[in-house]
């Protein structure tokens, strides 16, 4: 093993080494100090940036732009016929290596600043492994050199999200938020999932290295015809655009900004809103081999910037305001990748916005502060005018684009109505045939169930 | 005498035999526990040192069989043998009832029997440490006792199980009999009987009957260590053409995707686990579908995560219940500040269940996703279950630890035996996910021995009783 093979391995070992920490200590009942996991938190994460510079650092200085490392097989049955290995396989290029740049200093910056903002809140501890399951999950994704690593970091990333989402869970707003948010990420993960299987399935692998060719990123060819890039591109793009929040997935994303700021701006505002756009930049080669696709990838990410801009304009907190603002980015980047613009542009716009989202999210707190701020600086109040857009559109137009707006779309409330209730009825109605199928048998009302309380009583009292 | 010239398996059945006698005489509810939980963990020892001498050293183990095993002798035949298929079967069976001894409540202890416990217990290792078809099929005949005592002992509705489990050993002594008249016959009447055993829907009714009216920890023990699926591996498996088998996997497949959406809608919580159970369990039967080594090593390896992962998951369950009563999940409960371990558990086991990234049953999924990915739309289907299962563990999760903050004047926490027994599922979950070779390998042995046998059946081997799947007994390698 190298040096630099070391080195790439410290940058996913140590996030992990975080998270054991924090994971093990609170299940054994052992709660941390704020102290013992803030340090701890710095440490795995400087260590990780630390690791990732010097492998930047050596990539540059020996122009190898595709190190890659072979960590082995997790699992491998040598069967004659249908053999199986789950390869454990890192890759580091001109991809990897800014977004886990990235995904270091902004959870680094995160992690300081929440160490304040949370002094003292009952759930820290519970925030940091959250917050360490992200980091694992994120890098992870980002270095992963097969469809299976990617998939492992993605499902991390997912959950810590929903349940950082329901972090105030002594409230049900962000309990049922949080709830919603993973509901759209299985989904997303489901469309994953079909696809590395069906990748597996059409060219035996699942190595970015021979899906997308040998060259180093953003070269390379996808193995495969354009109607089999059509089909798993269209999978991945779902699981894109639920982890990004594009159409008709965009609904979770204001509702995330019900977990605390901290988690918002890097989660939300940074991070997991880009890992769908990272995974569209990943398999770009599978874009380049469909047209058709990519016009599909142009079109969805231009509707959902178009929405993200029109939604925004009325959203009355700043928060889901800058949420509305990341999706029009995303979009805008969704676009650019389908556009085929030279694959630099849109790592640049994303590493750019979520900076700037990042900065916005984690002052939105003072909005009011820093609005008095430069009222005062002006010497004068800031002053709304309309837009040369409201000034062209006509009044009636205008209101059913407010309503529209003010609804967001109504994506919810279609899900609502088209989805979720229709389940429900139809999964309620087997539920009574089986009631009245076990009554039936047993000659009298046969379910305890329904007897049960919907609130826990007192506890009895030999309990104690 | 090495440790391998010990009969492990008959111990391992023995202990808990002899202890559910000696159990039923004590008159101190405390005592009973705690000689209860050493004859579970005595058991427990002797089932992993079973297993142990399987991988080690064959030829003295085969050795030291030739001078202890008086059931054999006995009977003239071997009855108990460990065969890579039921091996790590055993420690799990044993595993499940001693954690279940250990994770109840010394207020509970008064109303659980412990020696119908270990009564179970024994026969259970035995079913999975047996290999003659017909002892197998009357051990599981006989298996289907207790729950029933209990229910009747509880004043509860009993029809709906009765009726279940008497179809269910009909068909099985009918499907045994028929055997040598009729095979394929016999297949179908056997494989009739797994589905009801393994509560394929329709015939699934009995279960939700079960978790209603039994106690958790009943439920529990009689569903988690699927012996469905074992009676599917010995009797069915070996005999059954393939058309049988795609039969079995596609009702099992729309079983699992069935279970998984009613779950979602459950307002209680045994409900609730009973269809997260159903829905996993059944995929379990889907790996034999392909009758591939691989979609069958898959098949195997859901089992022990299903088995694992699950049982943990209703253990959490039955200690949240232990302090509120049943669970309603139209309420938000708030239990978090009071049991963050629980909380805990109840994620990592749930996820586990569902093959989430870095526990035991990740692997499995994906081995089985591996296994059917020429059939696309039961990979779909299979992804669909997992997905929708996902849901429900986490609204089940935010249903009962979430919401405002349970106020009680009485301190839920956790005891320690629960925080021990949570550990050590925790530790298994998370540690067969982390490593999970040496599982998988053992699970590819005993699948490729599964279709050895299978094969030779097909082809009009004579000298193979059903019975048989699995590697050679411990006295045939000796032999050899």
């Amino acid at each position: 093993v190298t040096l630099e093979q070391m080195l790439g391995l410290g940058v996913v070992v140590f996030p992990s080494l975080l998270l054991a920490i924090l994971g093990l200590a609170a299940l054994i009942n052992r709660p941390l100090s704020e102290r013992v996991i803030s340090r701890c938190t710095q440490i795995a994460v400087v260590a990780g940036l630390v690791c990732a510079v010097l492998v930047l650092a050596s990539m540059l200085i020996s122009g190898n732009r595709n190190m890659q490392i072979e960590v082995g097989d997790w699992v491998v049955i040598h069967d004659p016929q249908v053999p199986f290995h789950f390869h454990l396989k890192f890759v580091f290029d001109r991809l990897s290596v800014p977004f886990v740049i990235l995904s270091f200093v902004l959870t680094g910056t995160i992690g300081a600043f929440a160490n304040q903002y949370l002094h003292r809140e009952p759930g820290y501890g519970r925030f940091f492994i959250l917050y360490a399951m992200f980091l694992v999950g994120m890098i992870v994704a980002a270095v992963a050199g097969t469809i299976e690593v990617l998939f492992l970091g993605w499902e991390l990333v997912g959950l810590s999200s929903a349940l950082l989402v329901a972090y105030f869970h002594e409230r049900e707003g962000p309990v049922i938020n949080g709830q919603r948010v993973w509901s759209v990420y299985r989904v997303a993960d489901a469309a994953f999932l079909i696809a590395a299987v069906t990748l597996h399935h059409l060219t035996g692998e699942g190595d970015f290295s021979k899906l997308m060719g040998s060259e180093a990123w953003p070269d390379g060819v996808a193995a495969m015809t354009s109607q089999q890039a059509l089909f798993v591109g269209i999978l991945l793009l779902i699981a894109a655009a639920g982890k990004s929040a594009l159409i008709p997935f965009s609904g979770w994303l204001p509702r995330a900004m019900e977990g605390p700021t901290p988690s918002s701006a890097v989660f939300y505002g940074a991070l997991s809103v880009h890992l769908g756009t990272f995974l569209l930049l990943r398999v770009g080669p599978v874009l380049n081999a469909s047209p058709l696709l990519s016009v599909i990838v142009v079109l969805l990410g231009f509707s959902s910037a178009v929405y993200g801009v029109i939604v925004g304009r009325v959203q009355s907190d700043v928060k889901t305001a800058l949420a509305y603002a990341s999706l029009t980015q995303v979009g805008i980047i969704t676009a650019e990748i389908g556009l085929g613009l030279p694959r630099y542009i849109p790592l640049i716009h994303i590493i750019g916005h979520a900076c700037l989202r990042t900065l916005q999210l984690v002052r939105a707190p003072t909005l009011l502060h820093d609005y008095h701020l430069l009222e005062n600086a002006i010497g004068d109040h800031l002053r709304a005018e309309p837009s040369a857009w409201e000034r062209l559109i006509p009044a009636r137009l205008r209101i059913a684009i407010y309503r529209l707006a003010i609804e967001r779309g109504y994506l919810d409330a279609l899900i609502d109505e088209f989805i979720i209730r229709p389940f429900e009825r139809i999964f309620r109605l087997c539920d009574g045939l089986e009631r009245r199928w076990t009554d039936f048998l047993t000659g009298t009302e046969s379910r305890e169930s329904d007897r049960v309380p919907a609130a826990v009583p007192e506890p009895a009292e030999e309990l104690a | 005498m090495t440790i391998l010239h010990i009969p492990w398996i008959e111990l391992a059945i023995l202990l808990p035999l002899i202890g559910a006698f000696w159990v039923r005489w004590l008159r101190d509810p405390d005592t009973a526990r705690e000689h209860s939980l050493w004859i579970s963990g005595l058991s427990l020892v002797c089932a992993c040192a079973a297993w142990l001498s399987l991988d080690t050293s064959r030829p003295s183990a085969a050795l030291a069989r030739e001078q202890w095993d008086y059931v054999a002798r006995w009977l003239g035949r071997d009855i108990f043998v460990v065969d890579e298929l039921s091996a790590p079967l055993l420690p799990l069976a044993a595993l499940l009832f001693l954690l279940t001894e250990l994770a109840t409540l010394r207020t509970k202890v008064r109303r659980f029997s412990f020696a119908s416990v270990l009564a179970r217990e024994a026969i259970l290792l035995a079913t999975f440490a047996c290999r003659q078809p017909w002892a197998i099929a009357i051990l599981l005949a006989i298996g289907t006792i207790p729950p029933w005592l209990e229910l009747r002992e509880r004043n509860k509705p009993t029809r709906v199980y009765v009726l279940h489990m008497a179809l269910f050993v009909g068909l099985l002594f009918a499907g045994m009999a028929l055997q040598p008249l009729h095979s394929q016959a016999a297949a179908v009447l056997l494989m009739a009987a797994v589905l009801i055993r393994s509560g394929i829907v329709p015939l699934h009714c009995w279960m939700t009957d079960l978790f209603e009216h039994a106690s958790f920890g009943t439920a529990l023990l009689f569903v988690t260590p699927m012996v469905g699926a074992y009676a599917a591996l010995r009797l069915v498996l070996p005999i059954a053409p393939d058309w049988m088998l795609r039969s079995i996997a596609l009702l099992s497949l729309l079983t699992a995707v069935y279970a998984a959406c009613m779950a979602l809608v459950q307002h209680e919580a045994r409900r609730f686990f009973c269809y997260v159970f159903l829905s996993h369990s059944s995929l379990v039967l889907v790996g034999l579908e392909v009758a591939t080594t691989i979609g069958l090593t898959a098949a195997l390896c859901v089992w022990l995560s299903v088995g694992l992962s699950l049982a943990g998951f209703g253990l959490t369950l039955r200690s949240v219940e232990a302090r509120t009563g049943r669970l309603s999940l139209d309420q938000f409960h708030g239990l978090y500040e009071h049991m963050p371990m629980l909380g805990i558990l109840f994620l990592v086991t749930g996820l586990g269940s569902i093959g989430f990234p870095g526990t035991l049953g990740f692997v499995g999924t994906e081995l089985l996703l591996d296994g059917v990915r020429r059939i696309p739309l039961v990979a779909t289907a299979i992804v669909a279950v997992a997905a929708l299962n996902g849901l429900a563990v986490l609204h089940a999760y935010f249903r009962v630890f979430t919401g405002v903050r349970h106020v009680t004047s009485i301190d839920l926490k956790l005891r320690w035996p629960e925080q021990v027994a949570v550990l050590i599922f925790t530790a298994l979950i998370l540690g067969g996910g982390l490593y999970p070779q040496p599982g998988v390998e053992s699970r590819y042995h005993a699948a490729v021995k599964l279709i050895e046998i299978r094969q030779q059946r097909l082809a009009g081997g004579n000298n193979v009783e059903p019975g048989l799947a699995g590697s050679p007994p411990i006295r045939d390698d000796a032999a050899e």
